[in-house]
Parts: C-alpha cells; sequence; structure tokens
C-alpha cells in the first residue's frame, strides 16, 4: 500500500461512502471523488495501457488532460468510452473499466509490442491503422443568448462574470468542474440575470461567437448547449506540462499540480515519498506543500541546478529514479514542467497567438472575435525563473502518452525531413489521439524546433480544432433518431392505405404505399393487370404542385421549361422538362393553363421543393422584371388518379358530364359530390383520370372511387406497379432515367424541346460534349430469357464476362447500364430501360449483363413495350 | 456558425440561409450569340479567391429572399450584405 486517503481533509463526503466497480472489482469512494482520485485512494495505480506499445499506465492528471486514465463507464446501451477518469465523478453504483487491454490490465498480450518498439516508429500508425470504432449515447439541446459567456469558474472568470452581471447584463458561466469559486458563489448566484453551469465543457468555438457546450449532471446525463454570445470571456486557465525523460510514463509518474489536488482536494496521497523534478521555481513551491501535508518529499531535481532525472526504475508502478548515475529510491515522481496556457478556444475562434520567451509557454495575441482572455489563460501567472528542459535524452522518453510518440520519434521525424508542425503532427501522430495533445503539444514542437534549428516561434503550434474534449456522438444527435430525424409527410389518405396492407416506400420525406402487400410480386402483377384491363387507383398526392400567377406566368415558363406554355390555351395541360444551364434535365411534370395569366404546375414528388426553389431563383435574380407569383400547393390538393379501360365509366358515375373530358385538358366540376379540378392526363399510358380536391376531402374522394369501382375489379396500385406501367410505355422518371448527367436528347424527348425560344439550358444543348453521337441513349432492354429480371444499375458489355471476383481481372469497357427492370405481367416477360452509349443505333443488337458467375444475353429494343 | 445579416430579417443563424456561389455573374441577355467558350465559362466558371468575395445567399429557410453578401474566405467575416448594388 503506498497510496492512500488521508485522515482528514478535503473535500470530500466522508460520511457518504460509495461503492463502485473497477474491471469487475469492487472498490469504496466517497461523495466527492473522481474516479481516479477514489482509484488512488484504493492504491489502483494501474488504469490503462498505452495505445500502441501496451505500456501501462497510470492517472497523470487532475483534470481534462488526463492523457492515460481513460476508462469507460456504464454498462451496455448506456456505455461511454474514453472517458478520462479524472472528470468521472464518483456515484454510487459507478461501473467502469480500463480501455487497451486484452485479457486484462494487469497481463496484456499485446504489451509484447513494448518489446517490438524499435519496429513501430513515428509515421507507423500513419502507415498502417485505422482509428478503432467507439460507442456512444445522448440528450437534447437548448440554444441561447447572452450577453456575456465566460468559460472557466476560476477566479478570473467569476471575476468578469461578477462585474458584467452587477451592470444588469446577462451573463452565463460554464466550468468543467463539479465545483469552482463560480459554484460556490452566493453573490454570483443571487443575480437573476447570471446563469452559472457546473460540468460544463465548452467544447467548440466558431464563427461569430457561436460556441457549443455539453452539460452534465452527476450520473452522467448530458445535454448540448448552444450559445451565441455578444462577447465571450475565455478563463480557462493553464495546463502544466510533463517533463521528457525515460520511463517518464510509468504509473507514478504525475503532474505536481495534480498531487497537489489529490492533497488537497480529495485528501489522497497518490505516494509516501515523492521526487519532484522540475525546471522552475514552482516545484520547489509544490514540495513544500506536499512536506507540509506529511509527504515526504526524498529529492526536488531541479534541472536549472544539476543533473536531471534520466530515467524512472521501476515495473507497474514506479520505485527509483535515476539522477546523475544514483538512485534515489521513491513511489512517486512530480512533474513541474512549466505551464501552458488552454488556449484552445481561443485559437478555434481563429486568435492568434504569441510565443513569450519569458514563461516558455505560448499566449493569446489577436483575435477578429470579440473575445478577452484572462487569468491564467492569458498567461497572466509568474515565470518562476524557468529555464528549458525540453528533453533529457533517453531512452522511452515519453512526449506523447496517448499516442506514444518518445522524443526519438520526434527527431526522427526532422531527420524525415517533416519540418513543417503541420505534416509532423500527422506523420508521428503526436497531438492526435483523444486528448488532443493537451500535455504534449508544446513538448513536441519545442524538441521538433531544436531538431530542426529553428525557435519555437518559427516552429509554431499546429491548428487547435473542435472539440476541445471528446464529445459523445449520442449528445450531438440528441433526439434526432429514427421517427424524429426528419420530418414524416403523409397524405390524408394514408391511414386507408395503412388499413390495407400497404408496404410504404420513402420518397423524399413521403411515406408513398409501395404496393398493397403481403408478398410484392404478387402484389405487383395483380395491380398493373387491373390497371390495364379493368381499373386502378393511385394516391397521387404527393406530387409536388405549384400555383403559378402573373402577368407574366406564360413568358416565365417559356424560359423554365424546354417546351413552350405561353401559347396553352386556356384548360388544356402540357408536358414539360426542365434543364439546369449545363442542358441536364433536372425535372418534368405537366402544366395546365387554368386561366389566362394562372397555371397549375406538377412536378416530380421528390423535386418539388427544389423546383420551387429554382422558380424563386430565376425570379428573384434574374428576371426580377417579370410580374409572376409562385407558391406551393402540395399539401393543399389531394390527388387520386385512376386509371384503366373501366375509367370512364367509372367516372361517368360519380362525376357525370366530365367522363368526356378531353386527353390533356382539364375541368373544375363535381366529383362524388366535392368540389374537384379533373385533369385528363395519363401517367400510365391507360384512360386515365387525376382528380383533386382539397387536402381535407381526400380520403373522402378515395372511399368514393373504391365503392363505385368495386363493381368493375377495382385495385389501389403502389409506386412499383405505377413504375412498371410507365416503364411499359417508356416514360421516363427523373432520378431514375436520369442522374444530372442525361439531356433531353439523350431521352428520345426531341418533341418536347422548341426550337425557336431561348429557355434555361438550351444553349448547353450545342455544346461539342452534348452533341455527341456517342453519348448514352435511352434504348429498352428485352432479356434472352424472359424470367430474367435484371438488376437496377447493372452494367452492359459487349463481350460475353461474368462480374469480375477479387483482383486481377482484365477490364471490360461499360458501354451502358440499366436504370428501370421489371417483370410486366401485361408483356408476359421481363424488360427493362438502359442508357447505352450509341444506344439507339444498337436497337436489334445484342449485349451482356455481366451477373455473378455468368452474363445475362439481352437484346436491344426501342423504349416502349405496350404502344 | 455564421450571423448573417439579411437585408429583410436581420441577423440569423447560418442554418436558415444557403449559399448560392459568386455574385454579379449576370445571364447572358442572348446566349444563342455566345461561343462555346464564351457559355462554358458562364456555366461552369467562377472564381475562388483568398480574401474577399461576393456571393449570393437565399434567406431559405426565412423570407425566402435572395440577397448578396461580402464575406472573407480566410477568416469568415462577412462585412456587408446588400440586396442591390
Amino acid at each position: 500500500m503506498t497510496a492512500f486517503r488521508l485522515p482528514d481533509g478535503g473535500r470530500i463526503d466522508r460520511s457518504q461512502k460509495l461503492r463502485f466497480h473497477f474491471d469487475g472489482r469492487p472498490l469504496e469512494g466517497y461523495q466527492g471523488d473522481t474516479l481516479a482520485s477514489a482509484l488512488l485512494a484504493n492504491d489502483v495505480f494501474l488504469v490503462g495501457r498505452s495505445f500502441k506499445y501496451h505500456r501501462p499506465r497510470g492517472v497523470m492528471s487532475a483534470g481534462a488532460e488526463e492523457t492515460n486514465a481513460l476508462v469507460a463507464v456504464g454498462e451496455g446501451g448506456r456505455l461511454d468510452t474514453n472517458s478520462r477518469a479524472t472528470m468521472v465523478e464518483l456515484y454510487d453504483g459507478l461501473v467502469a473499466q480500463s480501455l487497451n487491454r486484452w485479457p486484462s490490465l494487469g497481463f496484456d498480450v499485446s504489451a509484447i509490442n513494448g518489446w517490438l518498439a524499435p519496429f513501430l516508429v513515428a509515421g507507423f500508425y500513419y502507415k498502417t491503422f485505422m482509428w478503432p470504432r467507439r460507442l456512444w449515447q445522448s440528450l437534447y439541446e437548448p440554444a441561447i443568448r447572452r450577453d456575456l459567456l465566460v468559460v472557466g469558474g476560476g477566479r478570473s472568470g467569476l471575476r468578469e462574470a461578477l462585474a458584467a452581471a452587477r451592470t444588469g447584463a446577462r451573463v452565463v458561466l460554464c466550468d468543467e468542474q463539479s465545483e469552482s469559486p463560480a459554484t460556490t458563489s452566493t453573490e454570483l448566484s443571487a443575480l437573476p440575470n447570471a446563469v452559472v453551469l457546473a460540468r460544463t465543457t465548452v467544447f467548440g468555438y466558431y464563427d461569430d461567437n457561436f460556441l457549443c457546450a455539453v452539460e452534465s449532471d452527476a450520473r452522467r446525463q448530458r445535454r448540448l448547449w448552444h450559445f451565441r454570445a455578444k462577447r465571450v470571456v475565455l478563463a480557462t486557465g493553464a495546463h502544466e506540462r510533463p517533463l521528457v525523460f525515460g520511463g517518464n510514463d510509468r504509473p507514478g509518474v504525475m503532474l505536481a499540480s495534480a498531487v497537489d489536488t489529490y492533497l488537497r482536494r480529495y485528501a489522497v496521497a497518490p505516494g509516501k515519498r515523492v521526487v519532484v523534478f522540475t525546471n522552475n521555481d514552482g516545484g520547489h513551491q509544490r514540495a513544500k506543500t506536499f512536506r507540509e501535508l506529511g509527504i515526504e518529499v526524498a529529492a526536488v531535481i531541479d534541472s536549472r541546478e544539476g543533473p536531471v532525472i534520466t530515467r524512472t526504475l521501476g515495473g507497474r508502478r514506479v520505485e527509483a529514479v535515476e539522477v546523475g548515475g544514483a538512485r534515489i529510491a521513491c513511489d512517486l515522481v512530480a512533474m513541474a514542467g512549466g505551464w501552458s496556457p488552454v488556449v484552445h478556444l481561443y485559437s478555434q475562434a481563429q486568435g492568434k497567438l504569441r510565443w513569450d520567451e519569458k514563461k516558455l509557454c505560448f499566449v493569446p495575441d489577436t483575435c477578429r472575435q470579440r473575445v478577452r482572455v484572462v487569468g491564467r489563460a492569458n498567461g497572466e501567472f509568474p515565470d518562476h525563473g524557468i529555464e528549458p528542459l525540453w528533453e533529457v535524452n533517453a531512452d522511452k522518453a515519453f512526449v506523447d502518452f496517448q499516442s506514444d510518440v518518445v522524443a526519438r520519434d520526434v527527431h526522427l521525424a526532422a531527420q524525415e525531413g517533416f519540418a513543417s508542425v503541420e505534416h509532423f503532427k500527422r506523420y508521428t501522430t503526436t497531438g492526435m489521439s483523444t486528448d488532443q495533445g493537451k500535455t504534449s503539444n508544446i513538448n513536441a514542437l519545442a524538441i521538433l524546433a531544436g531538431a530542426t534549428g529553428r525557435s519555437i516561434a518559427e516552429t509554431g503550434t499546429t491548428t487547435f480544432r473542435p472539440p476541445y474534449t471528446p464529445v459523445a456522438y449520442g449528445v450531438l444527435a440528441g433526439r434526432d433518431l429514427g421517427d424524429f430525424l426528419e420530418p414524416i409527410r403523409v397524405t390524408p389518405i394514408h391511414d386507408w392505405h395503412a388499413a390495407h396492407g400497404a408496404v410504404f416506400e420513402n420518397v423524399g420525406q413521403w411515406k408513398r404505399p409501395w404496393y398493397y402487400g403481403p408478398q410484392m410480386h404478387a402484389a405487383v402483377q395483380r395491380e398493373a393487370k387491373a390497371a390495364r384491363t379493368a381499373l386502378g387507383v393511385l394516391d397521387a398526392s404527393t406530387l409536388g404542385k405549384i400555383d403559378i400567377q402573373g402577368r407574366d406566368a406564360g413568358r416565365f415558363l417559356d424560359r423554365v421549361y424546354t417546351g413552350t406554355f405561353s401559347n396553352l390555351a386556356v384548360g388544356k395541360a402540357r408536358y414539360g422538362l426542365m434543364c439546369r444551364e449545363d442542358g441536364m434535365i433536372f425535372d418534368d411534370g405537366v402544366t395546365t393553363r387554368l386561366a389566362e395569366n394562372h397555371f397549375h404546375m406538377t412536378t416530380t414528388t421528390g423535386g418539388a421543393a427544389r423546383v420551387l426553389d429554382w422558380l424563386e431563383e430565376y425570379l428573384q435574380t434574374e428576371w426580377p422584371e417579370l410580374e409572376v407569383y409562385c407558391t406551393t400547393v402540395t399539401e393543399q390538393w389531394a390527388t387520386v388518379a385512376v386509371a384503366g379501360p373501366k375509367a370512364r365509366e367509372l367516372m361517368a358515375e360519380i362525376a357525370p358530364g366530365l367522363e368526356d373530358l378531353a386527353f390533356m385538358t382539364y375541368r373544375e366540376g363535381r366529383v362524388a359530390g366535392l368540389d374537384a379540378r379533373v385533369f385528363r392526363i395519363s401517367f400510365t399510358g391507360e384512360l386515365s383520370y387525376e382528380i383533386n380536391v382539397p387536402g381535407d376531402q381526400g380520403l373522402a374522394l378515395w372511399q368514393a372511387v373504391i365503392d363505385a369501382g368495386t363493381k368493375h375489379g377495382i385495385a389501389p396500385y403502389g409506386t412499383e406497379t405505377m413504375h412498371l406501367l410507365r416503364a411499359e410505355k417508356g416514360f421516363i422518371i427523373v432520378g431514375q432515367e436520369t442522374d444530372g448527367t442525361v439531356t433531353p436528347y439523350d431521352l428520345g424527348l426531341d418533341w418536347a424541346v422548341a426550337k425557336q425560344k431561348d429557355f434555361v439550358g438550351r444553349r448547353s444543348l450545342t455544346r461539342p460534349d452534348t452533341r455527341r453521337a456517342d453519348r448514352k441513349q435511352l434504348v429498352g432492354l428485352l432479356p434472352a430469357d424472359p424470367r430474367e429480371v435484371l438488376p437496377e444499375g447493372a452494367q452492359l458489355t459487349e463481350v460475353d464476362v461474368a462480374l469480375p471476383r477479387g483482383h486481377g481481372s482484365r477490364p471490360v469497357p461499360m458501354v451502358g447500364h440499366v436504370t428501370s427492370s421489371y417483370m410486366s405481367p401485361n408483356l408476359g416477360r421481363s424488360f427493362a430501360l438502359a442508357l447505352v452509349r450509341s444506344g439507339r443505333s444498337r436497337i436489334g443488337t445484342e449485349l451482356y449483363v455481366p451477373l455473378e458467375g455468368r452474363a445475362a444475353k439481352v437484346r436491344l429494343a426501342a423504349p416502349v413495350f405496350i404502344k | 456558425m455564421l450571423l448573417i445579416r439579411c437585408p429583410w430579417c436581420g441577423p440569423r443563424d447560418e442554418t436558415e440561409f444557403r449559399c448560392g456561389g459568386e455574385a454579379h455573374v449576370a445571364r447572358p441577355p442572348d446566349p444563342q450569340a455566345l461561343d462555346d467558350a464564351a457559355w462554358a465559362e458562364y456555366v461552369f466558371i467562377r472564381s475562388n479567391p483568398k480574401g474577399w468575395f461576393r456571393e449570393r445567399w437565399v434567406h431559405a429557410a426565412g423570407c425566402r429572399r435572395w440577397f448578396n453578401a461580402e464575406r472573407h474566405t480566410v477568416t469568415h467575416e462577412i462585412r456587408r450584405t446588400y440586396s442591390k448594388e
């Protein structure tokens, strides 16, 4: 027993014993302990293994900068990995495990890496490994706007918060610890305009004083905060630096400030006989404190006065140090290597840093954002006569403990030419572990500076990036999971579909009936047959609908559609294609002229928002002189499409007088007693009516159609059947037959492109690339085996080859790909649509579709299967 | 996250906006009169300076209106937003 609980003192509550488990071992601590302090009080020193060499590691710090004591807290779905034991508050029943050890911490098989160390030099990970995947979890996120955000609840932070709050400013102060001068300030807590958040780590400082923080309760339930502050004060303090000497990673080697914290805050002595190693007066002050608290100080080794510690001795625990050939027995080494202001947030805010030659640290210099740095974070501490001791020339002198980077790796990287600090970092992985180099970066770049013959200021720092400490993904995701990930849009007829066995598919945010189950193939064959031979009905309410009005509506449509709409007669409808300026198809739909200056535009289901944005963009930015108003009315109208040879009979019954509507015309009237807009348009190629009624009457219309259609053998059909029916007719679907690289000509839609007017994308259709004869063109495919349903997305080749297996296969030119593929009950066979290089000129020839172990032979045909 | 001053709605979070790329690239009044190179220049080529840059933004989750901003591509500072030059 070398580490122990002091008989009295500390800010722990000895009346409240807490039980916890570490690596399955039952232990006890007190209210007010951290996991680290409780482990030390139980003389548990070995708390982890290093990542690369699996060297035994112990607690090094008492705060957020901890590099060694990484643990997983909790169990099962609430397992929280990569927690720093120094920041985990102890609670009754806490369960924690050490990381990076197998099969146990005491006996670690991978420690053999330590013997292989000469081969695991700088750049090893860069060349070989990927990061291990971790598991995380969650809560929710408030947002708050404040006059002043103070980060850090120490004396400086409290002073700033009080000064501002007394003037009436709305102030928030965040501190990562459970207790701080700010949390105990009665004056601050009495001010209603001040909020103090304990256990709250501000982890990111972004543009325009936007900051993010994670607040935790004592049991690690967390939530995310967003702040937009008028002003920010950073009072984030400073971290003590370790010294770089042989075996400085052995358990029992700690930061002097941490030893002090364990003694005074937690009443835990991490050892009985300490050697202090320092390069400044601060180490001597610590030694004095340690003696006062009853800890024997075996020696203070000051690099300014004489020989230094070259290495530590011991096994899983330090037993002695070697100084100038002599051994000094000890069970604790306290390192006081000077201080580094915590400038992470300042640097994230794009603040510039300046090297202070006297205090040997980077301090804040200038920043564009409205931020001030105060206290130790601003370098406001005495220099203590510090003199550089960046490394002791020795083996196993660790710079970055968590990444297992030793001083010799830094020299090797410099020799290999990694002089730029950013390259050096990535090559050696210095500062790239979960601690982001809080205790290692300055030592590393000082050694690099020495090795490359430059000053530290010239060498510079790497970029500090969020997060300051690891943030569980679950905290960021919050409740945006599952059903809350994205809005779910359903039509007014949704419940009917669900009650009638519909299986839904996601189309953008919409839930659309895919087929009416239970079995897909049978359902689609039945639905498709009904629509071709009798009557089918589709819920087309999700179709994008845009109401377009204004004096110049017709001229406007001429510019955004490839076809002409200004000459469309009132009451008539026309199919239109939209291209981007590069000539590639971007959406399509049917637009109807309701009145002289009033059009009803339809878009694809997924493209509705995109199209509206695009129309607005052109109206506002290119043609502000046009008087046109675009309004989304997608959800104002429910759309029921009835299709099939019996459709006219049905309409005669439920909408007398409307059944004789001519193809591609429109009329208002009453359908099943409801005010409706009826369009005689067809996406199936069958006799078809699209009936629109106000959204809240959609279900009534649907039910009326089903009731009246039953005697005709009506079948509701889903999107799969809709796709099949339109493909039989060779009608394209934007996003299926197009992918942003397809022009109207590629699809053979020349008839939809006006020759005598300008429209968006027109000029691009005569660019050399869009004029090429060997572009991919739309064709039909008939598999040689009529039962063969080709996979959509499959490639087409001119040679009979199977899909390659593994490496070394000879590349085969691919001449096209399958865009849509179905088994048609109406054709009695399978068929597909495809985009094929020079496809139209290949019609009648054969190609191959490479599949697993074989190729399917297909004959190219015109892309219309049912005339 | 940027704080962007919409000329109509005032300062709002960046997530309410969408960036539309370089500003002041007018659509040619008669595209057919342009040769292939000039048309390609309009459709495909945009500048990408290190420093001040005038770009288009739309307040997509707000008033849905387009405006221009002068933004520094290194510091992200937006020194001006305006609706008309």
